[in-house]
Parts: structure tokens; C-alpha cells; sequence
């Protein structure tokens, strides 16, 4: 088990300090034009610890943690696919590192080209017509995308139009999306093969329909398979359809959303195209848009006049809903999603799907094999399935949670669990196509030992984990007693 | 190929144990008239040599100019242990930090950090990280009328000298959800926002007041006042800070007699390299009154079963996938690995050290502004003292003057006619410790030259 780390704080010596890698001191003449009503007295408490001691203690936080280039992370709807070190490396380039967001494009050629280049792939990969790359996360993109509909609706006059339909399995996203949209939301059911209730639909569509709100393969791990229909009924009712790209990584290459009637479309770029998730961020959500959103896209986006690249403005898309970021939102994330789509190229773009879903199914079938039920076992997996563990938690007494604790003790990621909530017990499992066969079939070996534990020895897996730096932690107590800063005093 | 390491044999193996014939199979559910027919606008792969070589190629065509731009994006020393430690894959290949367990390094660290944040802006709670600078004032002023129980109004006063693309991500945020952001008017010889100019607001009912210190223009404005102004009138007060400056310079937590409601900021001073805008992070703060409105990620310390501390996210049941749409904002990730670069960063600076690149980096502008205005045609816009950064005024049209220098390998600051068109032909200029006199004084020559030849055609 790896120790715990104190606190950086606890490592703090008055007096030390990494001077290195400090300026020199200008002395107090520099500052003497400031008026001392607006200058601080007190220094703020930051550490004073040498650089070798920050080193250390940084690192070790570091290897208190999962991560992809450690252990396997089948973590559903969430794509923890590997990320390639060319990509970091070459983004990473010391000119583009140094570039300044407002420097004259004259001095931004060659990173306006990949930003260009990768506008141009997503549109041919979505089927859109149009790209913005500026949104910096899913839900920023989200943000984009319904913020765009009510641009699109309001542009023509049609201004009742304030309700997002989506389906009652969505990411907790979307509505929350479309309140900060100013729109009302309307969920609607699911039928028992996971696709939506087109009666329903049918029956929620009117006059005040901005939108729905679809993510296909669902998150219920199957492919909406009347998605022809659903596109119709939105559309005839005057409303337009948003594509959550959560679960882009199952069709790329296969199907593309502007092909299946989506208006507008945001992608994670984080997930599909393999940019890290950094321990929870940065990520891209970069969005697309069909023609009757073209006008409304977040700037800036990229153009190009004859060979020169330059930024479009409010000047060239004066209906934009505007700014999403101070300036070009993630660029680093952003090319480090072309530096992987070109490595790809359009051979590999197709195989992504393709082994994703591969991978999906295959480790599907063998958990069936092993015991385990699906929660559709009727459908094809996409690149995710679920697993129910309702018959566990009622027969043994040991619910999905404590299946996600104990594989930590195995060496795996959890699995997403109680996520869709519709399926009681479920584990959201998707293992990306970067995965080898040996890898997942470990997986599976570590479920039906944990299967086997819940059977004879119950508590070993209701009380796990056992190896991790830290048990099961007190979230209630966490929230009810509010520890969000360090205090000497409260040292434990 | 792509990442991908199966085997003829594997993928033989793997359909056996599926039932199916062929991967195409797995595709049966989906429509065949959707299928994708062609990806012919994507280009065939590249290998990583080829890659390296298109990417070195892209990196030199942009070029290492000499800058003096500012204006929200600052060019400050990284310590090498940085980014050393923050590309490790543990770091960096890490998922968000929903599996405590498994995430306890990343969530010390965003406890770390916010324990820093707290301190440098005076305080009482952070949370873990928004976007940028922009995305968190946007965040902070849909707080503020969340925390506000008192105004109906949902108005915020928005000074001109508020960075004008953080302006503009604000209108667009929180465009559909009724704020409205009213402008106020700044003082065109000073450069700042006189608490006089608002008398005209007395007596309404306003939710919040931004304030930016430094301003946009690098002059400090007199937040005690706009401080209590505010309070006196019961709207509450958004502070928009440079977390170097803050080194140096009286924090939110301090100003007025009862201290800003909110701070924020751009998180990029902090050891985050410019990178043509992002990946950047914003900060967020407040007063433990105001936690459960506050947008995003919040880390708490607690015990596990076993009574061992630990950390963990915590007040969940205000983010979007417990309330879903009722969430108070739909943010789902935070910035965490410019987190951790920004936290390895203070450690590594301290107090004394960011004090240093505070005094350093002003000390560099004032000797900037001192030589440029030596040119003739040249003089700095404002009275008062300014910090970071400052606004020069020339005699002729800002563009071509700066096209100039760029072709002598030098970007000599914003052109803010387009933003500021009532200042005429001024100039944002900002210099930092990155800078030497041997550098400032290549662009005052340059500068020099440039006028000279423009007076002579």
C-alpha cells in the first residue's frame, strides 16, 4: 500500500526556499511609485520548501493515483483511451508554448494551419458543415450548442421556443445545459431496448420545442435505432437536434451525426481523440453545425484567404452568440487532437470505431460467459455495455459500488457505477480500443474473483478497498463538516 | 496501427467468443443508408517521424519573437520542476477524480491548491478550477445573483476597464439567463473608475459590482472605495485579480472594510506557458457564506472508515449530475492539470519568490515605459501609478507602427483602438522578469527607427 503524504504545508521551514528559480530582487526602489494603501501587509502563507522536497512531495502525490499509462480504466461514456506521447511532446514545441493569444498572425501561421486542419477533419468526420474549436470542455460545448438553437430560433422571430426535450438516461449535462440557457426541460422515457418512446417524443414536440438533446449509441451502451424517425418527428415539429458527442468514440469512422439528421454537434476531443483528461481537465469540446447554425458559431474560428490563415471575428460572423474564452479557448488541447487525427489519418479514424466496439463486445460476451447479466442482453454492445448487478446486491448483499472498491484492489479502474440511474445495480463499462485482449481478459478474471469473494466471503468485498492509500471515505462527513483549506490548527 | 494492439489471432479470438462472423457485424443495428461512405477529406496517416517533422516545421514557421504583449496572458519564468512533474503520466493520464481511492494524489493536490489560492487572495474557501480567467468572472457574476437573496434585480456593474473579452464571455454565459451587465464609465485622463461616477446608481437595487486589479490598462483603482460603495448599497463585490500582483498588492479578502464577496482570476502567471490562449485556468473564491452557490469542484478533507484523513470532492449536490437542471452551473470539469502545474509552481515560488517576480516584472514595465517615452511622439496615456502593464499614447495610427516592429521580430504590445477607440492611437505595452534591459532597450531603438521613418515618408 502506498504511504500517505503529508501536507506541503508540513514540509514548510521558515526562511527556505527554492531561490533558483526566483528573479533577482529588484529592491524596494521598484516599488516605490505604489501607494501604500493598496499595497499588502502580510505576505499570503504559501509553502517554503526547497526544490527537491516540492519535487518529492509532488511526486508522490503522483503515484498515489491511477492513470492510463498505469492501469486499465473502463470507465463508461467517459473514453479513458491512451493518450500518445507524440502528441503531448510535439505540442509542446518551445515556439508554440511561448506564442502569446494576441501576437499578429503573421506569427501564428503554422499554428493557425493546424487549427485549420483540424476545423476541416472534425467537419469531415461529423458531417457538418461548420467547426469552432473554442469551447474548453463537453459542457462548454453543450453551452455552445443550445446557446446556438436559441440564437437560430430567436434570429427568426420564432421566440416561444425555450424547451429542450431529452431522454430521461441523459448525461446530468444536458439539462443542466439548457437551464443555463434560459430553457425548460422535458424528459422522456426509454422503451425496454433502450431506444426512445417515439409516442412519447411525438407527444412532447410543439410549438415550443427549441431541441432535443440525444446521445447515439445512448448511454445505455446501444445504438438509438430509430434515430431516422426521431430526426423527423423534432424537425416537423420545428425544433433541431443536438448531438451530445460523449459516445462519438463507438461511430467514428462508421456514422456520422450530421448524416443522422443532428443540427449541431459538440465533440470531446478529450475523449475520441485521445487528448488527456489531466486529473479532470483541461478538456475541448469543440462544436459543429449543420447550415442553419453556421451563422451562429462560437468565435473565434479559423479561416483562410488564398494561403494565409487568419482568425474570423465578430466582423465575419456577426450573429455569433460570441466569446466562450478569453482567447482561443485549450489551443494545447487542441493540438494535441490534431497531432492524433493525423497520426490516424482516415485508415485509422475507421478502425477506431470498429476495435472500440470490438473490444465492448467481446469483453460483454465473456462476462456473460462468466455469470454476469447485461442490462440489454438482447442488443449489440456499442463501444459500452452495462451490467446489472441486481441479483448480487439482493442474493449477497453486495451492490455494484463495492464490486467498483474491490476491483481497485485488483489494479483496475472502477467501472462508472450508478450511472444511467434507470438501471438499478449497473456498471457502465467501456473499454476503449487502445486495449489489448490480454488486458481484458484479466479484467474478467478479476470479476469472477470478486464474484466468487461476494459468494464465500462477502465482508473482503463489502469492505474494500484494502490496498489503496486510503478506506472507504466519510462523504457525508466531508460535506457536513467543511474542510476546504488547511489551517495549522486543524492539523490531524 | 492507431493505437491499436490486437493480433490476426486476437481479433479472431474475440469473434469467436462474440459469435460473429466479422467485425462489420458489430455494426448490424445501424441503418445501412447511414453508413459512412468515404472519409476522403481527413489526410492518410503519418507515422511519429513524420509528425515531429510537419510539427517542427509549424512551430518554427511561428517563430520566437520578441513580445511586450500583456493584456490578460503574461510571460513569466517557469521553474523546470513544473512541468517535469506535471506531464507524469499519473498526472497527467488521470481521470477526474471521482474514485477518491484511486485519486487521492490529484485530490491533496487540488486541496493543496486551493488552501493557496485562499490565502493569496485573502479568502475564506476556493474551488478546484474554472476555464480561464473570462469563463470564471462569467461564473462569478450568475453566483452573485444566486447569493444575493436581497437584490431582484440581477444588474452588474461592469467598469469599461474590465478586460473587454471578459466582458464579452459574460454577456455570452449569461446571456439567456436575464443578468444584465450595465457599463460604467472610467475616467479617460486616469484610466480608472472613480467611485464618484457612481453616484448615479444610489438608491438602486444593484446585485454586484466587478472590479479589476490591476484594470486592463494596468492602473490600480481605488477598491476601498468601490469596495464600500457597494457594500453600502447591498450589492456585492467581484473581485478580478492577477494572482502575481497579488503578491504585492492589498487582496480581495482586505479591501473596504468587509472585503470582496468573490475573487477571481486568470490562474496562467502561475506557471502555465502563454500557448496561444489556453489550456489556461481560472480561480474562484469567496466566503464560506457563499460555498453552496459556488459553481464547479470543490475538494474537501475528511476521515475514511478507518478514521485515516483523506480527501475527497465534496458538496456534490450542487453540480450537475446530482441536480442535473437545477445544478448551479452545468461546468462538470475543472482545469486540473494546470492545477497542478499552478500548485507545484507556488510551492516552488513561495511568498518571497512571487513577491520577487511581482517587483521584478514591475520594475521591467516601468523601465519599458521610462525608455519608450523617450521616443519622441510617445507618452503614457494615464496619470497615477499603474502596475504590470500601462497604456503609451503615440502620434500616428497604432497598426502600421506595430506591423513595423513585428517585422523586426518584435510584438510591441495591443493595439486598443479597436476596443478603446476614444483613446486614439493607444498602445498596451507590458514587460515582465522574462525581460532584460539589453531587450527593452532593442525595442526602444526599434520603436525609434520605425517613427522616424514613418515622419520622414
Amino acid at each position: 500500500m502506498p504511504m500517505p503524504e503529508k501536507l506541503i504545508f508540513e514540509y514548510s521551514h521558515a526562511g527556505r526556499g527554492a531561490s533558483d528559480q526566483w528573479p533577482r530582487d529588484p529592491g524596494p526602489a521598484a516599488l516605490a511609485d505604489l501607494p501604500a494603501k493598496l499595497r499588502r501587509v502580510r505576505p499570503p502563507e504559501l509553502p517554503e520548501v526547497g526544490e527537491l522536497e516540492t519535487v518529492r512531495h509532488f511526486t508522490r502525490l503522483s503515484q498515489l493515483n491511477f492513470s492510463i499509462d498505469t492501469h486499465f480504466y473502463p470507465l463508461g461514456s467517459c473514453t479513458m483511451k491512451y493518450n500518445p506521447k507524440a502528441c503531448n511532446q510535439y505540442a509542446m514545441l518551445p515556439e508554440f508554448l511561448a506564442r502569446h493569444p494576441l501576437a499578429p498572425e503573421t506569427h501564428g501561421q503554422g499554428l493557425l494551419a493546424c487549427l485549420y486542419e483540424l476545423q476541416e477533419m472534425l467537419k469531415e468526420v461529423t458531417g457538418m458543415q461548420s467547426v469552432a474549436l473554442n469551447p474548453m470542455a463537453g459542457a462548454h460545448g453543450e453551452f455552445a450548442g443550445v446557446a446556438m438553437i436559441r440564437a437560430y430560433h430567436r434570429a427568426r422571430g420564432d421566440l416561444k421556443r425555450n424547451e429542450i426535450i431529452v431522454p430521461e438516461a441523459a448525461h446530468g449535462t444536458n439539462p443542466a445545459t439548457a437551464t443555463m440557457c434560459g430553457c425548460a426541460v422535458r424528459e422522456i422515457p426509454v422503451d425496454a431496448q433502450g431506444d426512445v418512446e417515439l409516442t412519447a417524443l411525438a407527444a412532447a414536440v410543439g410549438p415550443n420545442t427549441a431541441g432535443i438533446m440525444l446521445t447515439n449509441p445512448s448511454t445505455l451502451g446501444v445504438f438509438e435505432r430509430h434515430i431516422g424517425e426521431v430526426a423527423r418527428i423534432v424537425h416537423q415539429a420545428g425544433g433541431l437536434l443536438y448531438y451530445d458527442g460523449a459516445n462519438l468514440n463507438a461511430i467514428l469512422g462508421k456514422v456520422r451525426p450530421g448524416d443522422m439528421g443532428f443540427d449541431v454537434i459538440h465533440m470531446n476531443l478529450h475523449k475520441t481523440f485521445s487528448t488527456p483528461h489531466g486529473g479532470g481537465g483541461p478538456g475541448a469540446g469543440a462544436v459543429g453545425v449543420g447550415a442553419r447554425l453556421a451563422p451562429f458559431v462560437p468565435i473565434p474560428l479559423v479561416g483562410k484567404d488564398g494561403e494565409r490563415y487568419r482568425w474570423l471575428t465578430e466582423a465575419d460572423l456577426p450573429q455569433s452568440i460570441g466569446r466562450l474564452s478569453a482567447f482561443m479557448g485549450n489551443t494545447g488541447v487542441l493540438l494535441r487532437a490534431y497531432i492524433y487525427m493525423r497520426m490516424l489519418g482516415r485508415e485509422g479514424m475507421q478502425r477506431v470505431g470498429e476495435y472500440a466496439t470490438l473490444n465492448a463486445n467481446y469483453l460483454l460476451a465473456r462476462l456473460q460467459a462468466a455469470g454476469f447479466a447485461a442490462a440489454y442482453p438482447q442488443r449489440r454492445a456499442s463501444h459500452e455495455f452495462i451490467v446489472t448487478l441486481k441479483r448480487q446486491a439482493r442474493e449477497l448483499n453486495v451492490t455494484a459500488m463495492d464490486f467498483a472498491k474491490r476491483l481497485l484492489d485488483y489494479g483496475f479502474h472502477a467501472p462508472t457505477t450508478y450511472f444511467p440511474l434507470l438501471v438499478p445495480e449497473c456498471l457502465l463499462i467501456e473499454p476503449t480500443e487502445t486495449e489489448s485482449k490480454d488486458v481484458l481478459d484479466a479484467f474478467v478474471s478479476a470479476m469472477s474473483q470478486i464474484q466468487k469473494e461476494a459468494e464465500q466471503e462477502p465482508a473482503r468485498v463489502t469492505s474494500a478497498p484494502h490496498t489503496m492509500p486510503v478506506r472507504r471515505l466519510d462523504d457525508v462527513r466531508a460535506a457536513r463538516q467543511l474542510d476546504l483549506t488547511w489551517k495549522p490548527t486543524a492539523q490531524s | 496501427m492507431a493505437f491499436i494492439p490486437h493480433t490476426e489471432a486476437d481479433v479472431a479470438a474475440m469473434l469467436a467468443a462474440i459469435g460473429a462472423a466479422g467485425i462489420e457485424n458489430l455494426f448490424d443495428e445501424i441503418p445501412p443508408d447511414l453508413r459512412v461512405k468515404s472519409l476522403a477529406g481527413v489526410p492518410p496517416e503519418l507515422n511519429e517521424m513524420e509528425i515531429g517533422r510537419l510539427m517542427t516545421e509549424r512551430a518554427r514557421t511561428d517563430g520566437a519573437p520578441l513580445s511586450f504583449i500583456g493584456a490578460g496572458a503574461y510571460e513569466h519564468h517557469i521553474p523546470a520542476a513544473v512541468w517535469a512533474i506535471t506531464t507524469r503520466g499519473e498526472f497527467y493520464s488521470a481521470y477526474t477524480p471521482y474514485q477518491a481511492e484511486a485519486s487521492q494524489g490529484t485530490l491533496q493536490l487540488i486541496y493543496e491548491f486551493q488552501t493557496m489560492i485562499a490565502r493569496l487572495t485573502g479568502m475564506e474557501v476556493a474551488n478546484a478550477s474554472m476555464y480561464d480567467g473570462a469563463s470564471a468572472t462569467a461564473e462569478a457574476a450568475l453566483m452573485a445573483v444566486r447569493a444575493n437573496r436581497k437584490s431582484k434585480s440581477a444588474r452588474i456593474l461592469v467598469p469599461s476597464t474590465l478586460h473587454p473579452h471578459y466582458r464579452r464571455v459574460a454577456l455570452t454565459t449569461a446571456a439567456n439567463q436575464g443578468l444584465k451587465f450595465e457599463d460604467l464609465p472610467y475616467c479617460t485622463a486616469e484610466g480608472i473608475t472613480p467611485a464618484a461616477s457612481l453616484a448615479r446608481y444610489d438608491g438602486q437595487d444593484i446585485t454586484a459590482l466587478v472590479i479589476q486589479q490591476p484594470n486592463f490598462f494596468g492602473r490600480l483603482e481605488d477598491v476601498d472605495a468601490l469596495t464600500d460603495w457597494a457594500h453600502a448599497r447591498g450589492a456585492l463585490v467581484i473581485a478580478v485579480v492577477n494572482p502575481t500582483a497579488l503578491a504585492l498588492l492589498k487582496p480581495p479578502g482586505q479591501w473596504g472594510s468587509r472585503g470582496a464577496d468573490i475573487a477571481v482570476g486568470e490562474g496562467q502567471p502561475l506557471g502555465v506557458p502563454l500557448c496561444s490562449g489556453g489550456p489556461y485556468f481560472g480561480f474562484m473564491t469567496t466566503r464560506m457564506e457563499h460555498v453552496r452557490q459556488m459553481p464547479g469542484r470543490i475538494v474537501g478533507r475528511t476521515l475514511d472508515v478507518a478514521g485515516h484523513p483523506g480527501f475527497t470532492l465534496t458538496l456534490q449536490a450542487r453540480e450537475q449530475h446530482i441536480r442535473r437542471a437545477k445544478a448551479t452551473s452545468n461546468i462538470c470539469t475543472n482545469q486540473g492539470l494546470l492545477v497542478t502545474a499552478a500548485t507545484i509552481y507556488m510551492s516552488l515560488m513561495g511568498a518571497q519568490g512571487l513577491a520577487r517576480t511581482a517587483a521584478a516584472a514591475h520594475a521591467r514595465t516601468r523601465e519599458l515605459v521610462a525608455g519608450l517615452t523617450r521616443v519622441p511622439g510617445v507618452h503614457l496615456a494615464f496619470s497615477g501609478s499603474y502596475f504590470h502593464e500601462a497604456v503609451l499614447q503615440l502620434d500616428r495610427p497604432v497598426a502600421p507602427v506595430l506591423k513595423s516592429l513585428s517585422n523586426r521580430g518584435i510584438l510591441g504590445g495591443l493595439d486598443l483602438s479597436g476596443y478603446f477607440p476614444e483613446l486614439g492611437n493607444a498602445l498596451l505595452v507590458c514587460a515582465t522578469e522574462t525581460k532584460t534591459s539589453a531587450d527593452i532597450d532593442r525595442y526602444r531603438a526599434c520603436l525609434s527607427e520605425v517613427i522616424q521613418a514613418a515622419r520622414a515618408a
